[in-house]
């Protein structure tokens, strides 16, 4: 197991927002956490890159405890964290992004080679690469952020909705280099309310609610089974 | 014309003090969004430090420029830290509070600082005599009378904000600053450790208060346990006025402060104060985020 995570309890003051979920990731998988607004899914994610506090619970990579502990150091170890909302750094250009996101490789052959990777995926931000990244448009953001994870380069990468507010035709591009990366040997966890999208692509699924897990499998019986498909597949 | 040029270089050696000043209160703001109401005792404690490694190394000394270099440097070194120290036990625990609670444990550090450093038997409570680090040589311009030291003191400024741009916009740490400055949850999941980055700003913060502090008490040679907080509330209107959180902002409204309140005061001294506030209020309603500020974009 890359990842396990034991009975994550996590709460916002009197809020119980995650309630003791157990749930685990393979190397070399696609998982994904499907469920409604305010399921508990950017909760989960959050505090396992450290940036909430466990309350109860433990959450394991690579057979380490890293419950609790800060989030450059996590990332350090491996986890690359792509955030909801994209969380580019709008006062820098495209290029210092991805500068910062490169900051912990020490192969300068490495971060260069992960650049051009990251121009020739979108070659959009190739030709914005020196302007200040508030310019850019949301999927341009998108793109931006999910290059700046792959720059970083951890073994895990974990994605919160990266489809969010994106035209379809963007969501297919995003999507279709997550799967490029899964083959390139990354292992992915991923946030999505489009369930569909993210059913199709991942091999595993858990289904959260208010704070618990409620329905567990491979992607592909989740796709079919009725009560998914009545609450998050409409229809 | 040559009175105007005199008053010109006094300005801007004045509004160098100020610029030098106003970066900290900006770098603060930039990257925890807080007024640091302290940040004017890092200029007395700045001055205290470099009187008293000349006093203790160098006493009754005529200090070379190397030297004087050297020593001012150390100061800003020593209250740098204290800077970062102030931070760590009275800042960074309520971080994550409302920023009323920070702005309280700031008014309570510079009330804390200014009474302990009195009690103190040798710091106060009586005013400390700053020894003059440089002879002064006078030259002419034509038929100007200028002063050697002020204008070394503009050009160092100058060059010591020079740098400190280039490490804003070029280096790694710099980057970090302003990464962290947009988002902090972002910056740290890039790997980069927050808080080294806070405690560096307020190092730098609290290091070039001291070199102001010391390039104003050579000029004005009289140091007490209250003189940061004067200078502290010109420099914070100076950083406003250029644009909160702009390092650029905080250096021209420092000039402007300075060369604003040496003008005025030479017609009437009383008002240099009071028009400083007045200068604020209307650059604030023609452009309320400030000379060189971005109109604030509300994060959604
Ligand atoms: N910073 C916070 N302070 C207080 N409550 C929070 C905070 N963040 C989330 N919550 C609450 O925790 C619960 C879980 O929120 P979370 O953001 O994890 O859900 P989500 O599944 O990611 O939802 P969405 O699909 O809308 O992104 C919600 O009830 C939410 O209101
Ligand atoms: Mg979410």
């Amino acid at each position: 197991m890359l990842l396990e995570i034991k009975d994550l309890h996590v709460n916002y003051g009197a809020i119980k927002a995650v309630k003791g979920i157990s749930f685990y990731v393979d190397k070399g998988e696609i998982v994904t956490l499907i469920g409604a607004n305010g399921a508990g899914k950017t909760t989960t994610l959050r505090t396992i890159t450290g940036l909430e506090r466990a309350a109860n619970g433990t959450v394991h990579f690579k057979d380490k405890d890293i419950t609790n502990i800060a989030p450059h150091r996590i990332v350090e170890m491996g986890i690359t964290h792509v955030p909801e909302g994209r969380r580019i750094f709008t006062n820098l250009t495209v290029m210092e992004n991805l500068k910062m996101a490169a900051l912990l490789r020490k192969d300068p052959e490495g971060k260069k080679a992960s650049y051009e990777e990251v121009f020739e995926l979108f070659p959009r931000l190739k030709e914005r690469r020196s302007q200040p990244s508030i310019t850019l448009s949301g999927g341009e953001q998108q793109m931006l952020a999910v290059g700046r994870a792959i720059v970083t380069g951890g073994d895990l990468v974990v994605l919160d909705e990266p489809s969010m507010g994106l035209a379809p035709k963007i969501v297919d591009e995003i999507f279709e280099v997550i799967q490029r990366m899964n083959k390139e040997g990354k292992t992915i966890l991923l946030n999505e309310q489009n369930a569909f999208m993210a059913l199709s692509i991942a091999n595993r699924a858990y289904v959260l609610e208010t704070g618990n897990i409620t329905i567990e499998g491979p992607a592909s019986d989740l796709l079919t089974d009725p009560r998914v498909k009545e609450a998050y597949l409409g229809s | 014309m040559e009175k105007f040029i005199q008053l010109l270089v006094y300005g801007l050696q004045l509004g160098s003090i100020y610029a030098l000043l106003a970066i900290g209160y900006t770098m603060v703001f930039g990257i925890i969004r807080m007024i640091n109401m302290a940040h004017g005792d890092f200029l007395m404690m700045g001055s205290y430090a470099v009187f008293f490694i000349v006093s203790l190394f160098f006493a009754d000394q005529m200090l070379g420029p190397a030297i004087a270099l050297f020593v001012i440097l150390a100061g800003a070194s020593i209250t740098g830290f204290i800077g970062v120290g102030v931070e760590r036990i009275a800042y960074k625990p309520l971080r994550n509070r409302p920023k009323i609670s920070s702005m309280i444990a700031a008014i309570g550090v510079s009330l804390f600082t200014q009474n302990f450093f009195r009690a103190i038997p040798f710091i106060g409570p009586n005013p400390r005599t700053f020894p003059k680090l440089l002879k002064d040589v006078l030259f002419y311009v034509g038929p100007i009378q200028l002063s050697l030291v002020r204008i070394v003191v503009i050009i160092l400024s100058i060059v010591i904000m020079s740098v400190l741009y280039f490490i804003i916009m070029k280096t790694t740490i710099g980057m970090e600053m302003r990464a962290a400055s947009c988002d902090k949850d972002a910056s740290s999941l890039m790997g980069i450790n927050v808080n080294r980055v806070i405690s560096a700003t307020f190092f730098i913060g609290a290091g070039l208060a001291a070199i102001s502090g010391a390039f104003y008490a050579n000029n004005y040679p009289v140091l007490t346990v209250t003189m940061g907080a004067t200078l502290g509330n010109k420099a914070f209107i100076a950083a406003v006025i250029g644009g909160i959180g702009d390092i650029r902002g905080a250096v021209l409204g420092g000039f402007i402060m300075g060369v604003i309140e040496i003008m005025i005061s030479s017609v009437y001294s009383e008002l240099a104060y009071g028009i400083s506030f007045v200068v604020l209020i209307i650059i604030l309603l023609l452009k309320p985020e400030g000379l060189l500020g971005k109109p604030m974009i509300e994060k959604v």
